[in-house]
């Protein structure tokens, strides 16, 4: 029951938005993000067993959640979004009269990301995903910034493209397993590299995999602060966790079939955006381009996995999606504070910010630095393990292998992060005052708590990572 | 009791950050000194035998990958660790004084305990993913602390210069220890076993020579070797005492550090004939003269020490490319003091000339500031090697190391290089005529400053007797005390050709009587390298940015998006209406319809 709440719990407080008053929209959110939050820490920890409701009979399609199925990652995803999720409703400035907009939005973005990792039927796993991003769509089109109107379109396209690649996918693999059930999942015995192929392309879109990239870090800079922490944080992992959970048990081989493509991508999503973002000018589509880069660890995790059956490739993949997942909500609610106190993100307009607002200036410098994988921060306990996944089981006597040289190249992200993420920090924070900044204030104690929950997650997680790995079975 | 060693340092560092603050910056600074006092007699008390290594701590453990934060306890990580305590305190004590009226007071003294803490991991690492941990703490804390003044764009660059390069060379180390997991067996220091990789082929020499030249690479960045060099100098923009502790005794000192750890624990079976250690030698050697050569032509008192640390750290990792890391470690040690000595001495002569660090405006010191002087001078020789100083021993060893390669003569060449320019330091700054008003009206400085190098000042010249403290790697035996030999002769001449020069081009002059701009220049090493940054960042990566946009985003999506919108907006006649159910239920029934029509038709 606690299971289906999760899910309740937010949809009736977007049905109490609709019939509240804008004033109240707020209050529901926030009570809605917060019970979410604590419901699913009771789920967790009281082992609370699954639901399943049937809604189709032949072929039996069933809306079934259960957080303890796929080894643990839903728990850790579920985590990821309650907690993302509540720090949305905390963050950036809801222009007046927009309020049930805003917040539905935030609602159902939200409940479709924790939809879709919980859910253990295929169709209710992709209709979720579908769910959010619609309101994703409109958040673009209507309240964002800049060139609203292109941006949502071409996220519109881009998404949809994915949507309907992975849709085949799905279907050519529930045409042979006859069943929408996930747990029944098992390797197909044919067209496993066309099933591959679709789900690498499909999933791949859906997290910005090289060349389908470019919709993303626009999508961020134009989307309102909310909308870019839930979709880059919590939403978009969801084709990383359906390649984990969906790709890798049908299709291993197919799967295998495609390496090399795999981690010729990847290494673009790394080096080739790497340099995309060094050459940024403005913050916001840097940390967005700085999103799609760090996209490719997680499929280096994900290509140990298939390479070499690493036995712990899940479990970094997972915590770096969870890691980076927190980090990039923090970027996107520090930077929507930046803009809102200095009025601009370019970041050569800017300096100096540190001396006036200091606790801004040691959030950012925190999250800044969870980033770029310094130890003690989330990322890099998800980092180091993603860089051992790709040497365990390296046989030395045969030289170097595909993996392990992609690897290698794929480490030199670490210096290509620092150079912008360090060139950001010193020129917005360091330095002397210019104009936008002589009279900044330092962050309220409401703008402080948002980045204070995340950066706390960041600190302990890094600290101690097994408070997350001890998820996985 | 030893974890306390972490937990102290980095609690004083919460505290200070989080609850004093710079409104209770008193406060603050005694906490960091109180911490790193306890720290000393807790490290002190340690190497007398009454605490134990506790056990270790798993930090990941999944699957095949366990990651454990845990000490190790050999004469090594004890003799490191004493200069980490010792050196520490004594900078803490000297930074009251010295930052008693900065108005970051607290976050000072917050970052220096944060750097305690960290250094204290690297030393007590008990395996290579520990002490990287540790390791690019280091590299936080030195960012913060050169960048303390942050405000001025200079310290504000060097802090990120100095980050970057360091970051450049922990690619390399990275990939080193993932080599070393497998060509080892394992990244845990007393497990390592290189000897069962022996006798491979070709491909087997291969890889284990670009293991070690990939770990050494992690050195090459925190001991600021050639190439990566070039934020040492730029450093300096710190305060003095950062400079004495962080950039000449404890944090480049860990590159050697490591790599005697490292050679230690793979063993000489796996090392022994491996070309890689002759390149390791080379880039020592090389970085040792052309810091040399570089630092006769510096006018800034702290960037002549900078060039001399880059030039001593070269020494040193040459010993440790000539196989004899223990050379190397033992002239660490030694070092250590001394320098900790010169540069806090040259914070105090700064600090008494109201910041002024040109020694061409200093001058006539000895008078004014005696004790500052002559401790500064007593650095001086056991830097540039007086015989019953700490230096010579240790330098002699590393001399022994490189006898009959043609390293030895630059090794020589180095230490008359080395005479040479401090006591051009020592005849323009200290000795002579004061040259400006600052130097003339400068006055010796309190007992918080001068009582710290007294304190080094003795230890430039006994540290060498403490031998239970001299950091000792497995299999070498220390090396003996001096004889007579023709090594003490070649030493002494080195010394003699270095100060007669000095005397004779600097003694009583006002002006530099040589001018050798491409030493002054640095070799023009770093406008190059701003040259490569700024080719690599503006050229590359607009580059591949244009290519991105113009080819992927315009050609590919541009395309796909102007179809789509066409179509698009046919249907937004029909269909939009801004209602965000509307568009759920559109987009529910047409996956419905998809559905549908896969499955059943």
């Amino acid at each position: 029951m606690l299971t289906l709440a999760l899910i309740l719990i937010p949809l009736l407080a977007v049905a109490a938005i609709f019939f509240c008053a804008p004033a109240l929209a707020r209050k529901i959110t926030l009570g809605a993000a917060s019970a979410n939050l604590l419901l699913a820490i009771l789920a967790i920890t009281t082992h609370c067993s699954g639901v399943s409701l049937n809604v189709l009979e032949s072929p039996s399609i069933a809306l079934s959640l259960n957080i303890f199925e796929n080894k643990g990652i839903s728990i850790v995803m579920l985590i990821l979004s309650v907690v993302v999720t509540l720090a949305a409703v905390l963050s950036g400035n809801c222009p007046k009269d927009r309020e049930k907009l805003w917040f539905s939005s935030i609602l159902l973005i939200s409940v479709g990301a924790i939809g879709a990792f919980i859910s253990t039927d295929m169709f209710f796993f992709f209709a979720f995903h579908e769910l959010a991003l619609i309101p994703t769509f409109l958040m673009i089109g209507i309240l964002g910034r800049g060139d609203r109107k292109e941006v949502a379109w071409k996220t519109t396209i881009y998404l949809a493209f994915g949507s309907i690649v992975l849709l085949a996918g799905l279907l050519l693999i529930v045409n042979q397993i006859g069943t929408f059930d996930m747990t029944k999942l098992e390797p197909l015995a044919k067209y496993q590299n066309e099933v591959a192929l679709l789900l690498i392309i499909g999933f791949g879109t859906l997290v910005s995999l090289f060349p389908f990239h470019s919709w993303a870090a626009p999508a961020y800079a134009s989307a309102p602060a909310p909308i870019s922490m839930l979709h880059a944080g919590v939403l978009k992992k969801f084709g990383l966790y359906g390649l984990i959970v969906v790709g890798y048990k049908v299709a291993p081989d197919g799967m295998a079939h495609w390496l090399p493509l795999l981690l010729v991508l990847l290494l673009c999503n790394i080096i080739w955006v790497g340099l995309v973002t060094i050459n940024q000018k403005r913050l916001d589509l840097m940390l967005g381009n700085s999103s799609v880069m760090h996209m490719g660890y997680i499929f280096l995790a994900i290509a140990a996995l298939i390479d070499n059956g690493s036995t712990f490739a899940t479990e970094a993949a997972v915590l770096l999606m969870f890691a980076h997942g927190i980090s990039i909500a923090m970027s996107f609610c520090l930077a929507d504070r930046i803009e809102a106190k200095t009025g601009s993100l370019e970041i050569n307009q800017l300096g100096g910010l540190a001396k006036n607002t200091p606790n801004l200036a040691f959030l950012f410098g925190l999250v800044g630095m969870a980033s770029i994988g310094l130890p003690g921060l989330a990322n890099f306990a998800g980092e180091i393990m993603v860089f051992f996944s790709g040497f365990e089981n390296w046989n030395a006597a045969d030289g170097f292998g595909p993996l392990q040289i992609t690897t290698m190249i794929a480490i030199w992200g670490v210096v290509i992060s620092a150079v912008y993420m360090l060139r950001a920090f010193r020129n917005i924070f360091h330095g002397d005052t210019v104009r936008r900044t002589e009279k900044v204030t330092p962050l309220s104690r409401d703008e402080k708590i948002p980045a204070l929950i995340l950066g706390l997650i960041l600190l302990i997680v890094g600290i101690y990572p097994q408070a997350i790995l001890q998820f996985f079975n | 009791m030893l974890w306390l060693l972490f937990i102290l340092p980095l609690t004083s560092a919460a505290v200070i950050h989080f609850l004093l603050k710079q409104e209770r910056a008193g406060l603050a600074s005694k906490l960091g000194t109180l911490s790193s006092l306890v720290c000393l007699i807790l490290g002190i008390s340690w190497i007398l035998g009454l605490f134990s290594i506790p056990a270790s701590w798993s930090w990941i453990s999944v699957g095949e990958f366990n990651a454990n934060i845990g000490l190790i306890e050999d004469s090594l990580s004890k003799g490191m660790m004493i200069i980490v305590c010792g050196i520490g305190f004594l900078v803490h004590v000297f930074s009251l004084a010295y930052m008693e009226d900065d108005d970051a007071k607290a976050r000072y003294f917050g970052n220096l305990s944060l750097f305690m803490f960290s250094m204290t991991g690297i030393v007590l690492a008990e395996n290579f993913i520990m002490m990287f941990i540790f390791w690019e703490l280091v590299g936080l804390s030195s960012y913060l602390l050169i960048g303390h003044w942050y405000k001025k764009d200079t310290a504000a660059d060097a802090a990120k210069k100095a980050f970057l390069s360091n970051r450049i060379g922990d690619f390399g180390f990275l990939i080193g220890i993932l080599m070393t997991s497998i060509l080892a067996g394992s990244v845990v220091f007393t497990d390592m076993d290189g000897a069962s990789f022996i006798g491979q082929g070709t491909l087997g020499t291969c890889l284990a020579s670009l293991a070690v030249l990939l770990v050494f690479c992690g050195a090459i960045g925190k001991s600021a070797q050639l190439p990566l060099h070039v934020w040492l100098p730029d450093a300096m923009e710190g305060p003095t005492p950062v400079s004495a502790l962080i950039h000449a005794a404890t944090m480049v000192a860990a590159g050697v550090y490591m790599m005697a750890r490292f050679f230690q624990s793979i063993g000489e079976t796996f090392l022994t004939n491996l070309p890689a250690l002759e390149i390791i030698a080379w880039i020592g050697a090389i970085t040792s003269l052309v810091a040399a050569l570089m630092a006769t032509q510096q006018n800034d008192i702290k960037k002549i020490l900078a060039y001399s640390t880059l030039s001593q750290l070269g020494y040193m990792v040459m010993a440790v490319g000539l196989l004899d890391p223990n050379a190397g470690m033992f002239h660490l040690y030694t070092h250590a003091w001394f320098k900790a000595l010169l540069f806090l001495g040259s914070g105090a002569i700064i600090f008494a000339c109201h910041h002024e660090q040109n020694i061409w405006k200093m001058g006539g010191l000895l008078k004014r500031m005696p004790i500052t002087s002559i401790t500064f001078i007593i650095g001086t020789l056991a830097l540039t090697a007086v015989p019953l100083s700490s230096g010579f021993v240790s330098k002699e060893g590393i001399l022994k190391a490189a006898a009959g390669k043609p390293l030895f003569w630059i090794a020589l060449t180095v230490a008359a290089l080395t005479t040479f320019y401090m006591f051009r330091l020592i005849f323009v700054a200290i000795l002579g005529k004061a040259k400006d008003d600052h130097s003339k009206n400068a006055k010796e400085v309190e007992i918080k400053m001068f009582g710290p190098l007294v304190i080094l000042a003795v230890l430039a010249f006994v540290s060498q007797y403490f031998t239970g403290l001299i950091p000792e790697t497995i299999g070498n035996p220390i090396h003996s005390f001096p004889k007579v030999d023709e090594f003490f002769f070649y030493s002494l001449g080195a010394f003699a050709v270095g100060f007669v020069l000095a005397f004779l081009f600097y003694y009583n002059r006002a002006k530099d009587p040589i001018s050798i701009p491409l030493f002054r220049n640095k070799f023009y090493i770093d406008e190059l390298y701003a040259g490569i940054v700024k080719w690599f960042q503006d050229i590359l990566a607009a580059l591949v940015h244009f290519l991105d946009e113009f080819i992927i985003n315009g050609l590919l999506v541009g395309g796909a998006t102007r179809l789509a919108q066409g179509t698009g907006n046919i249907f937004r006649k029909y269909g939009q209406s801004g209602n965000l159910q509307h568009y759920a239920l559109i987009s529910g029934v047409g996956i419905l319809l998809a559905i549908y029509f896969t499955v059943f038709a």
